[in-house]
């Protein structure tokens, strides 16, 4: 062992704790620990706390697991319950395909949108608030956080873009991790409201926003209350919203690819599927 | 065997362990329980968007751990939560004479943030390696080792003082 090795440090000590130093570091920490005897307490301590974690948990592990954990009785629950959410799903379509976009168009003609948001700035922070309420409110359901899935992508996309008038290409996030879960619609002023959701392979969820809003373009606007954080941003008579619970270094680059797809040449847009 | 029967074999042999995890966390057994449900149905949908090179376990102890977030944030809406004092000391020295009384460490442990618990289980129970605990936690290793000392110490506290040292912060 030569005198260049790296000082011990309170990674070598937690390493150790865990008897997971081998080699050098093992031989070093040993060595340390004979001139400072005072840490072997602590260690011991440390030691002893997880020991009796473990012994305290482990019928828990050993336990027979309940049925209803089996894979395939999950499975099976899954079919079932999608099997019902869809027949729902399907009246709901057959309803708005009925009445849904004019009397869309009708309640944009009698009430025009009221209020008139002063400034840039209150209009933005307006799409900001509405894209965040409906993020609280849906990203933390494990039944039904969309209302149609992304396995129905082009259908969900069409029906959306008919619904604000403006054609909707979902994003692709696949480099950022995130998937589309799918989406839903929501009411916004006297207008309506699209929300994209997605996820990615740990859980993490993400929304789009979409609304129909007044003015040209404004800057992004950044803001976060409680975890989740929000980019907004007005363009071409729509607000838009990324939320998420990421920090801003990481929600920044996701924001800007939404303002891609989304991309002020209307030619530009990737096509809608069918 | 058909696909579905390995997977199902593969996700089935983790079920202990996300129990153990799980109750760990929650200390209740059904919302534990639900929890695992919860976790094994995200699983399944997501099972092929899954890095391939990345292990099964740490994967859905991620899963896990983000439900349980979500589960407490949706409790602390409601007022169904008891909040974490936050307020003791980093950097108390440790008495080296005192008694510790470790016999209920997983009641002491219920009074560690979230984050601390999930360290402290994840690698003295459930064995995970750092790397690994830092992918289901989203933090660099580094920071993985640093907390997981910070975790340990103010753990040995409680434990030492028999009771929630609420110290003044030296920071």
């Amino acid at each position: 062992m030569s005198g260049n090795q790296r000082p011990i440090g309170d990674d070598d000590l937690q390493a150790y704790t865990d008897d997971r130093l081998s080699g050098d570091r093992l031989a070093l920490m040993t060595a340390y620990l004979d001139e400072h005897p005072e840490f072997k307490q602590q260690i011991a301590a440390d030691r002893r706390i997880r020991d009796v974690l473990r012994a305290q948990l482990a019928a828990k592990a050993t336990e027979p697991i309940p049925t209803r954990l089996r894979i395939a009785n999950i499975r099976a629950a899954r079919r079932s319950l999608w099997a019902g959410r869809w027949r729902a799903i399907a009246a709901a379509l057959v309803l708005f395909g009925a009445g849904g976009t004019s009397g869309w168009l009708l309640a944009q003609i009698q009430h025009p949108p009221a209020s008139q948001p002063s400034s840039d700035f209150a209009r933005t922070a307006s799409v900001a608030k509405d894209a965040t309420a409906a993020y609280r409110t849906f990203v933390v359901e494990v039944a039904h956080p969309v209302e149609v899935d992304a396995a129905h992508e082009g259908h969900l996309l069409q029906w959306l873009s008919k619904r604000l008038h403006h054609p909707l290409a979902a994003p692709d996030l696949s480099s950022f991790g995130y998937h589309l879960m799918g989406g839903r619609l929501l009411p916004a002023d006297s207008t309506a409201a699209a929300q994209l959701m997605f996820e990615n392979a740990e859980g993490k969820r993400l929304t789009v926003y979409v609304q129909a809003a007044n003015g040209t373009e404004t800057a992004f606007r950044y803001g976060r209350i409680g975890d989740a954080a929000t980019f907004a941003w007005i363009d071409r008579g729509f607000g838009f919203a990324v939320t998420a619970a990421e920090d801003r270094d990481r929600l920044t680059p996701i924001a800007e690819a939404v303002y891609r797809s989304f991309a002020p040449d209307e030619s530009a847009l990737p096509r809608i599927g069918n | 065997m058909s696909t579905a029967d390995a997977t199902a074999d593969i996700l089935e042999r983790h079920i202990p362990a996300l129990r153990r995890y799980a109750f760990a966390l929650t200390r209740d057994h059904d919302t534990a329980d639900d929890l695992v449900q919860d976790c094994l149905e995200r699983a399944l949908t997501r099972w092929r968007l899954r890095q391939q090179e990345a292990e099964v376990l740490p994967w859905l102890f991620a899963i896990l751990r983000n439900l349980y977030i979500d589960l407490y944030r949706r409790r602390q809406r409601r007022g169904v939560h008891t909040t974490i004092d936050e307020a003791i000391g980093i950097g108390h020295s440790v008495d080296q004479d005192s008694a510790l009384d470790a016999r209920d460490a997983l009641a002491a442990l219920d009074q560690l943030p979230e984050e601390q618990k999930s360290l402290l289980l994840l690698i003295g129970v459930e064995d995970l390696s750092y790397q690994d605990v830092a992918r289901v936690l989203g933090v660099p290793i580094g920071t993985v080792m640093s907390r997981l000392s910070r975790a340990r110490q103010r753990l040995r506290v409680i434990l030492e003082t028999g009771r929630h040292a609420v110290l003044r912060r030296v920071k």
